[in-house]
């Protein structure tokens, strides 16, 4: 990553922090020490079931909002104020300047999330006394969303580098919706024909696939994941990202400022 | 200028690609993912949990999960799965979320009660989603002329008959009902009235899997009919000429017009005790009478697509 890219993501993280994201942690940590004590209240022997099933959901859906709410205003926030002129007046590039931006905010949802697992592993310790081998699968379940991190951050910079905020929320959210029935999707095409099938099938490839990337429920369970799913998710997950950026560079490179 | 057409270029170029290569891992991690997909189903199994989750959008829910059902028994029946544990649980939510869902109990008739490696097994199950559907759409004729048809494969035919009867009175019901009804409780074994069924369900129904199945039903029913009426020639020209002919050729004075074939147009077989076999069971998975001895089905039975 070169100085300015690197630059430009410093300050969106300390932006980000500056505008009090991280304050969604006070919830988390509130959220998951009231149903630990509840569900350790109440020994009904689901107490780790619940606290995975409630603490990796919680984690999903807070990154979730910050990266579509964060994500929408990236550009459209320094054009608003006006420093993206300055910015681009220095000897920044138009992809630099997208780049940096996804990685600043990319950066800021893995810090986010690194918080939020250690409270689901006290919360964990808390209920069971102990760790188990199987709890090795949240690590990879976390892994998993943060990925879906990435690809919706990816989609969140993408619509804003092009369209308002609030149709850009309306997007990111939709794709966030539909992406979770994408394997629903491509089994819809499947069971279709001719042309139609053609059609539905692009369209399922060319949405994101989120359902891969939750295995909140297995890891509840005690199942372990794959590793050749960890290997394609995280290679799928990367390259997705990258075609949704290089789409929005585009976009932004020839887009008029003015 | 030219930098910025540099970048463009390899935006471009980097999209495509990436897009590309997106696909190719999606496929990777479909693979993976088969097993885990259906084990999903399981973990919320209760169908009103999905109801309140689904906060007011069932219907939506319920085709995902019709889609799924369907997918699921396709995708084991293609592989020669043979069991079929989820298929029951998958057409239950279904309903549960839409009780209106007519075509999901005429799936779970034909392969809830149907024996493996045709169907799960479970007819109970069949009876009580039927029923189910009945209670919630009792003016729909096609659910009691499923449920007749589900106690008429368990050789109940005195509950098939009360089934097709019951069904007979709703408003706008298929003639046909009355006729079954009467069918079934005076000749419900007979070969005329398996085939009346099947020529119904053939007929009446719009999923292709159905249709299929009721096809295959249909030439095993023709092939079993043209085994016995063979086998009754055979014993014929045994009293006649005091032997057993040694092909069918030898009976073409007379008794046969050139060598018989199955509905599939393969050749009878016959055999040195005066047996007739067919050539290619595997092709008629629902055949009962002609099988070569000790002939073990294959694991995933032929059902060719009906026209």
């Amino acid at each position: 990553m070169n100085s300015r890219i690197l630059h430009i993501a410093t300050n969106t993280f300390r932006e980000a922090v500056r505008d009090r994201v991280l304050y969604n942690l006070v919830a988390f940590a509130l959220l998951l020490s009231g149903a630990a004590v509840l569900v350790g209240q109440i020994s009904i022997d689901i107490e780790r079931l619940v606290v995975i099933n409630l603490g990796l959901t919680a984690v999903s859906l807070f990154g979730i909002v910050i990266a579509i709410f964060i994500g929408i205003g990236l550009v459209s926030k320094e054009i608003d104020k006006r420093t993206l002129y300055t910015v681009l007046s220095r000897p920044v590039k138009r992809w630099e300047f997208i780049a940096g931006k996804f990685f600043g905010l990319a950066g800021t949802l893995v810090v986010n999330t690194f918080l939020m697992a250690i409270g689901v592993f006290a919360a964990l310790a808390y209920v069971s006394q102990h760790f188990q081998s199987s709890d090795a699968s949240v690590l990879v379940a976390l892994y998993f969303i943060v990925l879906q991190f990435v690809v919706i951050t990816a989609l969140a910079l993408f619509f804003s580098s092009f369209s308002s905020p609030l149709l850009s929320a309306v997007f990111t959210f939709s794709l966030v919706v539909i992406g979770s029935f994408a394997e629903d999707l491509r089994g819809f095409a499947k069971m279709t024909h001719g042309i139609t099938r053609l059609l539905a099938t692009g369209a399922a490839y060319l949405v994101p696939n989120f359902s891969a990337l939750n295995v909140i429920s297995q890891v509840a369970h005690g199942e372990a994941v794959a590793s050749p799913l960890v290997v394609y998710n995280t290679a799928y997950a990367l390259v997705y990202a990258t075609a949704v950026l290089s789409g929005a560079v585009l976009i932004f490179e020839h887009r008029s400022l003015k | 200028m030219i930098r910025s057409r540099r970048v463009t270029v390899a935006a471009a170029g980097l999209l495509f690609l990436c897009m590309a290569a997106s696909a190719v891992l999606l496929r990777q991690v479909d693979q993976v993912r088969t097993a885990a997909t259906l084990q999903d189903v399981l973990y919320v199994s209760s169908p009103k949990l999905l109801k309140r989750l689904s906060l007011g959008y069932e219907g939506l829910l319920a085709d995902v999960y019709w889609t799924r059902a369907v997918q699921y028994f396709g995708e084991k029946h293609h592989a020669g799965g043979g069991r079929y544990e989820l298929l029951w649980p998958l057409l239950n939510i279904t309903t549960q979320l839409d009780p209106h869902l007519i075509p999901a109990y005429a799936f779970g008739q034909t392969f809830l009660s149907a024996r493996p490696p045709n169907g799960a097994g479970v007819p109970e199950k069949a009876i009580e989603l039927v029923e189910y559907g009945i209670r919630n759409n009792p003016d729909d004729w096609h659910l009691y002329y499923d449920l007749g048809f589900i106690y008429y494969d368990l050789k109940d035919y005195g509950s098939a008959a009360d089934a097709f009867l019951r069904g007979s009175r709703v408003p706008n019901a298929h003639p046909f009902l009355k006729i079954l009804a009467a069918q079934m409780a005076e000749h419900g074994g007979d070969l005329e009235t398996a085939r009346m069924m099947w020529t119904a369900t053939y007929q009446t129904t719009h999923d292709k899997q159905i249709r299929a199945n009721a096809a295959a039903h249909l030439l095993a029913l023709q092939a079993d009919q043209d085994v016995t009426e063979l086998e009754r020639v055979v014993e014929n020209y045994r009293q006649k000429t005091g032997h057993l002919p040694n092909s069918f050729a030898e009976m073409a004075a007379g008794y046969l017009r050139g060598v018989p074939s199955d509905p599939l147009g393969n050749p009878y077989k016959l055999t040195a005790d005066g047996h007739v076999l067919l050539s290619d069971p595997d092709n008629l998975p629902f055949v009962e009478k002609g099988l070569p001895p000790g002939y073990v089905p294959p694991a995933a039975p032929k059902i060719h697509p009906a026209d």
